[in-house]
């Protein structure tokens, strides 16, 4: 019996996946001299998770822009389900059936998981008056498969970011969309909460829905993509069976040439050996982390990994007093203890930090290279009288941007005109502005794109071969385990042990990370 | 395994028209679009009637806007980190009518005017500690303070304007004596908007009221004090606010409890033609004081061009909307 169906589904899948849903023919699309688009193509069938892979700036967010009716192509055609189309807007595009989940979540944060998810729908009907038991079981039935535990009467912000994300989705699938664009969606999440989403793709994918999915991790659209496509430069490269090529591959169409080692090599001193730049002793604030005790030695990189919302942002902020703690000790190279009563003391005793969220509060976006890199010390650059000495900022600027090899068309450039690599590059230019000699970095390759990423990791390697202890958190395991010479795991707000450069495995850490004591690791 | 320092990674420079000549970067300067505006009004004026351009008119012109050009000043700080302030009327008000009651009561109007420049201060941290202590908006918290102080103004005269007559000339020279033919007013004026054009642009501590308008979060993440900054802005605001109160109260030689209202709408939409965004950390203190130039030259244009009086506002509301308009257009183009 078994047997039957299993051949029953088989053949009607196969069928299915004959289907293309959406075929996009040579588009181009220039803006002023910019050539965003040049000869794109992109075929998405029925029932695949196709992934759109490439560096920023090759065209990716343009060609999505161009299905989702936000930018009309130059020339090009697009086909949607074998019917050539020309795509004038957000409305059009669902009506089509095409439901987009954008990158950055795009709720209203004060109205009801409902109303959220029917919005395009209520937008989109005629009637003057909304039936609100109408919406609320639109809204459960749409979620019932994607996370039935959502109360739809909950206002969104009450809600998880992964949870929001999820909302996103339904959001997309009420409107009946058969082609579903998911932009990063897995950037603000964390492993075990991607793994979630992934079976929610796969389940999708099984009801004949194709999905575009664009993805810096190549280790997810190698393990839950069917196809890939790479464009560079606003053009197509390749489109190939995931199955049929390599990581490797794809990196080298991204980039167009070989990267090197993915990651820089370790340290080969004994670290434990070196000298002690700063020992952290029951730190707490008896809320998101608790008794933490470490020590950060001097030319080491110290990963510090865990699930969302194992406390470990609030921990290193608690160091250096952007967050406020209950209880701890730091003691320096020197062996002063000291406790820092604002940020300010932290930077003047060279313990700096390099936030998260770089947009939201890594760097003021408007103001020019030269006046980021100074932001964290004015009083470096100033004549004796107290004002500032432009020439000493410009050289100040330009020395630290140089040494991170940062590209730009001048030190009075804005710095929302960089892309996200060199704008990271500017946010660290400004911590080494104070010769740190303890920098702790905040998911810092968070929406970088490959080439920046491996170049800010050597980076990282640089510091710390120069002596500066680094502190880095990240949620991308593959990155811990190959960038950091120790790591420590935390699960919510203990710490569950420091894994050895040897020792790290994703495994190791996960397991860890889920509440599981270094002495009961599976070896 | 060995470390290929060959290879270096892409870099996405997106070009950008930089710096370039001086010329081209004076004509994208806020401050350049101003005078070239003002500098076409003149010349236009100057043909439509024969009265502009005399030193009378000149004159006239400058005193008009010198006195509100102080409080301009504080503004355009305290809109550069974000803020608003629409008690200036009121507290320039209140200070006015402080000295004066001081003064009648016998005191040194020095001394007098002194105190009541301090109160306006204490007003600014009052409203300081507001927004950053219960994180109200400034603009709430000083919509209150507007009728806080225009209500002790109204209660300490009961109504009516004190008359200053007796008040010493050393001080009426203040508000009414001139320096060569040039009306002293004017010349604090230009001290004052030199002095801190400078050092808004070069001061350290002022630069850290940019830092904090351009992004709050990434400030505080810089280290910077940003309600030790907010605090300060709004106190300067109040104080300069203060300062023109005294300088009203010396030229006119009397204090009126119901002098500036509506004058802190001039001073906003001056700040925001000069340049100052609303959402912070844009801003100067020279496009400022041409801003409210501009609006002083259209408003006796438009007085010698014999314009019925009741168009003035509608004039003016017009100039502060294709300000805006012009200044968001360019911005949108930008990116």
């Amino acid at each position: 019996m078994s047997v039957d169906t299993r051949l029953a589904d088989s053949s009607s899948s196969e069928h299915l996946l004959t289907q293309t849903l959406l075929d996009i023919r040579n588009v181009h699309k220039a803006f002023g001299a910019t050539k965003a688009l040049n000869g794109a193509n992109f075929e998405l069938r029925r029932g695949e998770i196709h992934a759109l892979a490439g560096e920023n700036g090759a065209g990716k967010s343009t060609l999505m822009k161009v299905i989702d009716g936000i930018h009309q192509p130059d020339s090009g055609d697009i086909f949607v389900k074998s019917n050539k189309v020309t795509i004038q807007g957000a409305i059009q595009a669902q009506r089509l059936g095409i439901g987009f989940v954008h990158q950055e979540i795009a709720l209203c944060p004060d109205v009801s998981v409902a109303e959220n998810i029917n919005m395009a729908w209520i937008n989109q009907s005629k009637k003057w008056f909304i039936n609100y038991r109408q919406l609320r079981e639109k809204a459960q039935q749409a979620l019932a498969e994607l996370a039935p535990e959502i109360d739809v009467n909950q206002a969104v912000k009450t809600l998880s970011i992964s949870q929001q994300q999820l909302v996103e989705i339904a959001k997309a699938l009420i409107l009946d969309c058969d082609i579903l664009i998911l932009d990063e969606p897995t950037a603000a999440l964390t492993d075990a909460e991607s793994q979630v989403l992934f079976v929610i793709m796969k389940k999708l994918r099984d009801r004949g829905i194709g999905i575009i999915y664009i993805s810096h991790r190549m280790a997810e659209v190698f393990e839950h993509c069917d196809r890939i496509t790479v464009l560079r430069d606003g053009s197509h490269i390749s489109t190939q069976e995931v199955a049929n090529t390599s990581a490797e591959q794809v990196v080298r169409n991204m980039v167009g040439r070989e990267l090197g080692d993915l990651y820089p090599n370790k340290c080969e001193l004994p670290i434990e050996q070196q000298e002690v730049l700063l020992s952290v002793k029951a730190l707490s604030n008896n809320k998101q982390f608790f008794d933490i005790n470490f020590s950060l030695h001097r030319g080491e990189i110290l990963g510090v990994a865990g699930l969302m919302g194992a406390g470990r942002s609030e921990m290193v902020k608690g160091i250096c007093a952007l967050q406020p703690i209950t209880q701890g000790q730091l003691t320096l190279s020197n062996g002063q203890h000291v406790s820092f009563k604002s940020y300010r003391d932290s930077i003047e005793q060279g313990i700096v930090y390099l936030s998260e969220d770089r947009k939201e509060n890594g760097v003021f976006l408007d103001l020019s290279i030269a006046k980021n890199v100074s932001a964290l010390a004015v009083e470096q650059i100033t004549t004796n009288i107290g004002t500032i000495d432009n020439q000493k900022e410009l050289q100040q600027a330009q020395r630290l941007t140089d040494q991170l090899t940062l590209k730009s068309g001048g030190m009075s450039q804005p710095v929302s005109s960089l892309s996200g690599g060199n704008q990271q590059k500017v946010a660290i230019a400004k911590m080494l502005s104070v010769t740190p000699s303890v920098i702790i970095m905040d998911e810092p390759t968070r929406g970088i794109d490959v080439g920046a990423k491996v170049e800010i990791h050597r980076l990282i390697r640089n510091l710390a071969n120069e002596g500066v202890g680094v502190i880095v958190i990240s949620s991308e395991l593959p990155e811990v385990i190959g960038l950091c010479d120790r790591v420590l795991v935390m699960h919510e707000g203990h710490n569950q042990g420091i894994l050895h450069a040897n020792e790290l495995t994703e495994e190791r850490i996960l397991q860890l990370a889920s509440g599981i004591k270094k002495e009961q690791l599976s070896a | 395994m060995a470390n290929s320092d060959t290879n270096t990674a892409p870099l996405n420079v997106q070009p950008t028209a930089a710096s370039g000549s001086i010329f081209k970067r004076f004509i994208k300067m806020r401050e350049a679009n101003l005078i070239v505006i003002i500098l076409a009004l003149f010349i236009v004026m100057s043909f439509a009637s024969p009265y502009f351009l005399t030193w009378a008119n000149m004159k006239a012109m400058m005193l008009s806007f010198s006195t509100e050009g102080i409080v301009v000043v504080g503004m355009t700080v305290l809109i550069i980190v974000g803020g608003i302030d629409l008690s200036v009327g009121a507290v320039m008000c209140l200070a006015m009518v402080i000295a004066g009651k001081l003064f009648l009561m016998g005191m040194n109007p020095w001394l007098a005017s002194l105190i009541s420049i301090g109160c306006s201060g204490l007003l600014g941290l009052a409203m300081g500690l507001c927004v950053t202590k219960i994180r109200l908006h400034t603009f709430i918290v000083s919509l209150a303070m507007m009728g806080i102080a225009r209500g002790l103004a109204m209660t300490i005269t009961q109504g009516t304007p004190l008359s200053l007559f007796t008040l010493p000339p050393e001080f009426k020279f203040i508000g009414q004596g001139t320096v060569m033919g040039v009306p002293f007013v004017i010349v604090i004026f230009f001290i004052i908007v030199i002095i801190s054009d400078y050092l808004l642009r070069h001061h350290a501590a002022l630069r850290k009221v940019y830092y904090t308008g351009s992004n709050e979060a990434a400030a505080q993440y810089s280290g910077i004090n940003i309600d030790k900054i907010k605090v300060g802005a709004i106190i300067l605001c109040t104080t300069f606010a203060g300062l023109a109160g005294i300088i009203y109260m010396s030229k006119f030689g009397a204090a009126t409890p119901n002098f500036g209202v509506g004058l802190e709408l001039n001073i906003i939409a001056a700040a925001v033609i000069g340049g100052a965004s609303l959402k912070g950390g844009e801003g100067s203190v020279l496009g400022a004081i041409l801003g409210i130039a501009l609006l002083s030259v259209v408003s006796s244009s438009l007085i010698l061009l014999d314009v019925s009086p009741y168009w003035q506002d509608l004039i003016k509301g017009l100039i502060l909307l294709v300000a805006v308009s012009i200044d968001q257009i360019l911005h949108d183009k930008q990116k």
